[in-house]
């Protein structure tokens, strides 16, 4: 069965059963390998993209169910032109392994579209469902803020 | 050191192999040539293992495993800044499996000296010595090693380039090479006319490497400084290419089970139902595991649960109290090891107060953000592997075992690892992946492994028990005498990786209390090796994540009972004994604006741990809130000796510690039937945003060597939280994780 998805701005012709989650869809048969997967349980987080803005875990949005146009951390910016948010990253230097940094970044991303000011404890209640093993918290939290206020400026 | 003038182009000695971090290993002395595994193409020359140039550009290689530390950035900063190129002029590369590339620090660790006093090394190293051949061959990171490896070879392998170079250059121009000069990529004639290096590469292939003067710290244009990771831009949009992202044209993709009673045999299993379901190709027999192949990740892991299998049972006892039974018992054995015995221990000085505590950490998982997984392609008669791994050289040999072919027809493609804690210098997923390919070959076949598979088939971190007995006197502590029990990770680990079984002294039983920089009159410790089949390894810090609890929570006992500053204490047992770990627990006292005194609602532990070469002293901040208790702020300082990379040192010491937090505060692996009972994060949580702690890190450079920076930060962590809840309730931590008994935020 052929399913039509919108990802990045491409429309694209996938040929999979209907309960394939997003996430193997992306990294197995669209060859968007940017996206991660981590736990297959949505308790990491490192598959989180965008569905018409919104973050979501992509391990659990079955291919038949996803709404609308798909962002994933490709589709933020390249090396060569990266989206403020993905500047503030390296502005910090935020990545030790670097594994969960793109569902980082895609939560982070949600959070600023909607919030563009972020607290402390809004940042902690937005990224909570971001593990991140190496610990890079302080870092991504110094990320938001300095994203945030770029994109004020801007 | 070597000198560079007797290193032939194509080989390379390992000289000095046995001259580590000051340690003297006496007769001991490796001198056979490597060959350079570099195979340089048309136009390009390797220089030697570490720099290879053509008419177009730079590489370097880092033969070390980037996962995450940061690695690739200061091991190129070291070769750059001798060779006199910037790092966004070159290109890093990991290179391949190879003898050059042998990792000369990483025996100092095995060594049973306390490291930071080198007189003490004087134990019986015969064993050792026997195997230090076999392990000074392995390309490995691990044990916090690769600058103190690097630090020196890596200069003089850039300052030898560098000076071939200009040798060339000044042939070329008929004057003495002294007149030259170089500069980002160009050698500089007196007159001011720059020749690019990939100009003079051609060159320079014809002529005798020539050694170079390293130069002083105070000329250093990149070391000391913060310098850009080269792999940021590529992590921060996705593009950095980790093992799983591996794609081969028509590459199929696997997913793997194996025996989740581990140890157990796998007696049969039908795998009638799975083959019939959507995208699945074939399920392969791998020997104690299957795999399902398929078109899809996803579909080859729900045909795995559509698999009945029958499961041998595990050799290890059916509860989780058992094993910790079997692990206390080994304490009525004769010890596996006492590497410190100050004094007299055993008798109680007069007039002293007896202080005693028992302590038990659980087995650990590693949970890596990045599943376990390996590609393999094998066509017939040779293999090639796409995998994150610590140990290169292990990968080729035994994937080559494992297909019955020779290692030199295995390549090892070593790729960035979304973590590796330790658990990438296994090589069982590198194998099962070589199993898989040589039954299709011709096919390239990426094998993954689910969250909870790679959870419930680890080796863990090794559960331990011990039982502290000190005594204090006038304030100051007289006494400390610990027992240790628990698996041995190294004997398992040698077993494993070369087939050894070292029956000696495992310095990882009582790493991070055997060796602390107190002067404590009377101080044993003996170690306990229980005799278990639990899989066990090697867990970033090792030993010292277990016996840092340990012995600073004790510490902490000792300062409690003594009336005494835990800092106070603490700075008093350290100051005559080594410098450097007083400077680091004056540097926390100062950082966190320590007064020995707490507001209600509030608590701070301290706790100082060295290994790896480096001291590093916390203090953390816990309040009570409504939601449990939080860890509101930390304070580290670590001495390094020579900081190569502030800003990197800053993010290892802050990231090592939030990995003990996470340890401290959640992590547990128990074991039904020989399985454990933790699949996922949902039941093996780890500190987040929100439970993370504001962390202030500061690096001193007072201690003469170098100092490891991967794992240092991990084992003062658990300590100084638990300290701090004792502060805070009154209630002493004397179990992990510490969720079981205390109201932690969650």
């Amino acid at each position: 069965m052929s399913t039509t998805l919108r990802i990045n701005g491409k429309s694209h012709q996938v040929d999979l059963p209907d309960d394939v989650p997003l996430l193997w869809v992306l990294r197995d048969e669209v060859g968007l390998t940017g996206t991660k997967f981590g736990c297959g349980v949505a308790a990491c987080g490192a598959c989180t993209v965008q569905i018409d803005g919104e973050a979501v875990r992509s391990c659990q949005v079955a291919l038949s169910d996803v709404w609308g146009e798909v962002t994933t951390i490709e589709g933020l910016g390249t090396p060569d032109a990266m989206a403020a948010i993905q500047q503030a990253w390296v502005e910090h230097q935020v990545a030790q392994c670097g594994y969960c940094q793109s569902g980082q970044i895609m939560q982070a991303a949600s959070l600023l579209a909607e919030n563009p000011a972020p607290s402390d404890a809004e940042i902690d209640e937005a990224m909570q469902g971001n593990l991140c093993r190496c610990g890079t918290y302080p870092r991504i939290r110094a990320a938001i803020h300095s994203a945030a206020q770029k994109m004020q400026e801007a | 050191m070597a000198s560079f003038k007797k290193i032939a182009r194509r080989s390379f000695l390992i000289g000095s192999a046995a001259i580590v971090g000051g340690v003297a290993f006496g007769a001991y002395y490796v001198s056979r040539p490597a060959p350079n595994p570099l195979k340089p193409g048309d136009g390009e020359v390797a220089f030697n293992p570490f720099v290879m140039i053509s008419d177009q550009k730079i590489t370097l290689i880092a033969p070390r495993a980037e996962m995450g530390q940061g690695v690739h950035t200061t091991w190129a900063a070291l070769i750059a800044e001798e060779l006199d190129v910037t790092l966004d002029q070159v290109e890093v590369l990991h290179g391949p499996a190879a003898k050059a590339y042998y990792n000369s620090a990483l025996m100092s660790e095995a060594l049973p000296s306390t490291g930071y006093d080198k007189s003490r090394f004087m134990h019986s190293l015969g064993e050792l010595l026997g195997q230090a051949g076999k392990l000074l061959d392995l390309q490995v990171t691990g044990g916090s090693t690769s600058m103190k490896d690097g630090y020196e070879r890596m200069r003089l392998a850039g300052a030898s380039a560098r000076e071939t170079l200009k040798e060339a250059a000044a042939q070329r121009l008929g004057i003495n090479r002294s007149q030259l000069s170089t500069r980002e990529g160009k050698v500089v004639a007196p007159d001011g006319a720059e020749i690019a290096y990939t100009e003079l590469a051609a060159d320079a292939a014809r002529l005798e490497p020539v050694d170079g003067h390293l130069r002083p710290r105070s000329e250093w244009r990149l070391l000391g400084k913060s310098q850009p990771r080269i792999d940021m831009a590529d992590k921060a949009t996705g593009t950095a290419q980790f093992g799983i992202d591996v794609r081969l044209p028509g590459m199929k993709f696997a997913a793997l089970k194996a025996n989740p009673h581990l140890g157990g045999r796998m007696n049969g299993f039908d795998a009638a139902a799975a083959l019939q379901m959507p995208g699945i190709e074939t399920v392969a027999d791998l020997g104690d595991a299957v795999a399902a192949v398929g078109s899809n990740t996803w579909l080859t892991l729900q045909a795995l649960e559509a698999i009945e299998f029958d499961w041998g049972a595990a050799p290890v006892p059916a509860t989780q109290a058992e094993i910790s039974g079997a692990i206390r018992a080994a304490f009525d054995a004769e010890p596996n090891s006492t590497l410190r015995d100050d004094g007299d221990a055993a008798t109680l000085p007069e007039g002293a107060q007896e202080v005693t505590a028992e302590y038990e950490v659980p087995y650990l998982a590693h949970a890596t953000m990045e599943p376990l997984n390996a590609t393999a392609l094998f066509d017939g008669s040779r293999l090639q592997i796409w995998c994150g791994n610590q140990g290169p050289m292990l990968v080729r040999d035994h994937c080559a075992k494992a297909l019955g072919i020779e290692p030199e027809q295995v390549e090892v493609n070593t790729t960035l690892m979304g973590g590796g804690f330790g658990r990438r210098g296994e090589v069982d997923f590198a194998v099962y992946a070589a199993r898989l390919a040589g039954q299709m070959p011709g096919t390239p076949v990426q094998l993954t492994w689910s969250r909870e598979e790679d959870m419930t088939h680890d080796f863990y971190r090794p559960a331990s028990a011990a039982r502290f007995r000190g005594a204090v006197k006038d304030g100051k502590a007289l006494l400390l005498d610990g027992q240790i029990a628990g698996q041995s990770p190294t004997a398992q680990a040698m077993n494993r990786w070369i087939g050894l079984s070292p029956s000696g002294p495992d310095t990882a039983l009582t790493d991070g209390a055997f060796n602390q920089p107190y002067g404590i009159p009377n101080y044993r410790i003996r170690g306990y090796a229980a005799d278990l089949q639990v899989p066990v390894g090697f867990w970033r810090s090792v030993g010292a994540s277990i016996n840092g609890f340990f012995m600073e929570s004790f510490v902490d006992e000792l300062a409690h009972a003594a009336g005494a500053d835990p800092i106070e204490f603490r700075l008093e047992l350290a100051r005559d004994e080594w410098g450097p770990a007083a400077k680091v627990l004056e540097a926390v006292k100062e950082m966190s604006g320590w007064t020995g005194k707490t507001p209600e609602g509030v608590g701070r532990g301290v706790a100082m741990t060295y290994s790896f070469g480096t001291p590093v002293a916390q203090v953390i901040e816990v309040a009570e809130e409504e939601g449990g208790i939080r860890l509101r702020k930390a304070w580290t300082a670590a001495d390094l000796g020579v900081a190569l990379d502030p800003r990197n040192l800053e993010a290892q010491m802050s990231g090592g510690m939030a990995y003990g937090l996470s340890a401290a505060m959640f992590g547990e692996i128990t074991f039904a039937e020989g399985a454990a009972e933790q699949m996922n994060f949902p039941d093996y949580d780890a500190i987040r945003m929100h439970t993370m702690p504001q962390v202030e890190v500061r690096i001193l450079e007072e201690q003469a060597h170098i100092g490891g920076a991967g794992e240092p930060g991990t084992p003062p962590a658990a300590p100084a939280l638990a300290n701090a809840l004792f502060d805070l309730t009154g209630k002493r931590a004397r179990r992990l994780p510490l969720m079981h008994d205390f109201d932690l935020l969650t």
